[in-house]
């Protein structure tokens, strides 16, 4: 009662402040999210509860996080000119497949894409935070980012959910992107304290990455084109679905395939079904034959 | 009991204060929205490259301005902010110009009531549709009245004197070429005199592209916006539209609204 702020709340959105206009007149910096922490909090992608919002210890560690939807495998490589990246679409609840066509690769802006594991719910609001980030800073500065720049964001971004992570509500991304000042594709993958690592040539996350990066390791060749990235990508996510029952494999009756997108000096591109079919076809069709697929020579150099 | 002393009436005040609004605004040069085949065109005369008029708002949605430059800005950002947060809280197709439009002017009806300055603005918040029919321009005053514009729209200067050129010679199939050379006929009906058409360094060009998917906006510098203008003048004999006679003007009429009143400053 009286001026107790608690008042001003209405099913746990502040009413005041919210949508008045001096929130938005207000000289600020150039994130959204450091916005949104100001203005609308509640909308972050944060498992963290506010204090009294939630009665503590009704989310523990893995009693409650275990039956969320989790993404799994994403795969990443850089070629002459840009970059790469692929991932599964099963999502997975405990032991119960919880969708088979989940898109876990996004496009961030023109000259980035992002993939997430973890958590599907943080993690997709966490991409869809970060798209609206690296828009709005360009909207009111006028300019992008640097791809360095984008990737401290996305780390920061990250670190903010420090809280839900510990709590077993895990998501992780990982960052690739064309960078216009090097010519080149870059990869930058992240921890749960927002960590942020560069990654050489090709990188792997979520519960598949330790097939995944195994099969990259033997396959991938520096100097490769575009379609043989694709291709070695695609090898290695039916070879992280071979091993790990959280990834999901091309679907091929449902015509179900990776999601695959490519970033270069032309911007983010997504392939179609079709394109990204072919090549799921082309893998299965070998595998028909060579189940744990091509060989790599024994020595190098041969 | 008399009027304590000092006491200014309620009525006085506001008209002082749209006195003093309404002449800055008449003072500096116009810009215009044109909406043609290829999108909703802006063209103002803009001796800078890095302070701009124009800007994105949202993805079919721009913002154009003239006046002060850091009140506009100021609402410009904070426009991008309720956008966006519209946007992440609903959903991008949430995001309209007719919402902003008004949020505009709810924001400037409350400066001009509550703060003892007003802003001198006059701001344009439009959004590119299908088709030329579908495109909507709204124009906010600095008091906050916000108009319903149709075909095109002129903000700031001698409005009305601009606008009298577009609207004799605009048809909603216009190209771009054509659209743009018109723009530039009716700026340059604003300076008294015979005056020498706009050249491309002089002017800020943006465009809501109608064909462009997602984020619609574009600005048009650089070796683009040469080639645009002089597309645009090399039209202007052929089509034998009268854009020399145009930049005369009309007979120096001070508009409607205020320019001679300086006294009512004191």
């Amino acid at each position: 009662m009286g001026n107790d702020r608690k008042d001003l709340t209405v099913g746990g959105f502040e009413l005041p402040g919210r949508w008045q206009a001096a929130t938005f007149l207000a000289a600020g910096s150039s994130s959204f999210a450091d916005f949104l922490t100001m203005a609308a909090p509640d909308l972050l992608p944060r498992a963290q509860h506010r204090e009294g919002s939630v009665p503590s210890g009704v989310v523990t560690a893995a009693s409650g996080a275990a039956d969320l939807p989790h993404g799994t495998t994403i795969v990443t490589a850089v070629f002459d000119g840009g970059v790469v990246m692929a991932g599964d679409r099963r999502a997975t609840a405990g032991n119960m497949i919880a969708q088979r066509d989940i898109e876990k690769v996004f496009r961030s802006d023109e000259y980035s894409c992002v993939g997430i594991s973890g958590v599907a719910g943080i993690g997709v609001d966490l991409v869809r935070l970060f798209a609206v980030e690296l828009e709005h800073y360009e909207k009111l500065e006028g300019r992008s980012l640097s791809l360095e720049g984008k990737a401290n964001r996305l780390a920061g971004l990250v670190k903010a959910n420090l809280g839900g992570a510990m709590q077993g509500l895990v998501a992780v991304p990982l960052l690739a992107g064309y960078d216009e000042e090097t010519s080149g594709g870059r990869i930058f993958s992240f921890d749960v304290a927002g960590g942020k690592y560069e990654e050489q040539r090709f990188a792997t996350i979520g519960s598949g990455s330790v097939f995944a990066r195994g099969s990259l390791k033997k396959l991938y060749r520096d100097g490769m084109n575009v379609a043989d990235v694709v291709l070695v990508l695609m090898q290695a996510l039916y070879d992280a679905a071979d091993d790990d029952s959280a990834t999901g494999g091309p679907d091929m009756s449902r015509r179900i395939y990776p999601i695959i997108a490519t970033v270069t000096e032309d911007g983010y591109q997504r392939l179609t079904d079709e394109e990204a079919g072919r090549y799921a076809e082309a893998v299965v069709t070998e595998r028909m034959q060579l189940p744990d697929g091509p060989a790599a020579p024994l020595r190098s150099g041969s | 009991m008399s009027m304590p002393f000092g006491y200014v009436s309620p009525e006085q005040v506001m008209k002082d204060k749209a006195d003093y609004a309404r002449r800055r605004i008449t003072q500096i040069r116009s810009g215009v929205a044109i909406s043609c085949e290829a999108g909703i065109l802006f063209v103002a005369p803009n001796p800078s490259r890095a302070l701009r008029k124009f800007s994105e708002l949202y993805d079919r949605i721009a913002f154009a301005a003239v006046g002060r430059y850091n009140e506009f800005e100021t609402l410009r950002k904070a426009g991008v902010r309720y956008a966006d947060m519209t946007g992440f809280q609903y959903d991008r197709r949430d995001v309209t110009a007719r919402g902003l439009a008004d949020w505009y002017g709810q924001v400037l009806g409350s400066l001009f009531t509550d703060s003892p300055k007003p802003y001198e603005v006059e701001i344009v918040v439009a959004q590119v549709g299908k088709a030329p029919a579908d495109d909507e321009i709204y124009r906010i005053t600095f008091e906050g009245s916000v108009a319903d514009e149709r075909e095109f729209v002129v903000i700031g200067g001698q409005a009305d004197r601009v606008a009298a050129v577009i609207k004799e010679r605009y048809s909603a199939t216009m190209s771009l070429p054509d659209a743009m050379r018109l723009a530039i006929a009716s700026l340059a009906s604003q300076s008294d005199g015979a005056a020498e058409p706009l050249t491309s360094s002089e002017l800020e060009v943006g465009l809501l592209d109608r064909d462009r998917a997602h984020r619609a906006f574009r600005r048009i510098t650089g070796a683009r916006l040469d080639a645009l203008v002089a597309e645009a003048m090399a039209g202007r004999g052929a089509t034998g539209s009268s854009a020399a006679p145009a930049a005369d003007g009309p007979a120096d009429e001070p508009p409607d609204d205020g320019t001679a009143s300086p006294a009512d400053a004191d």
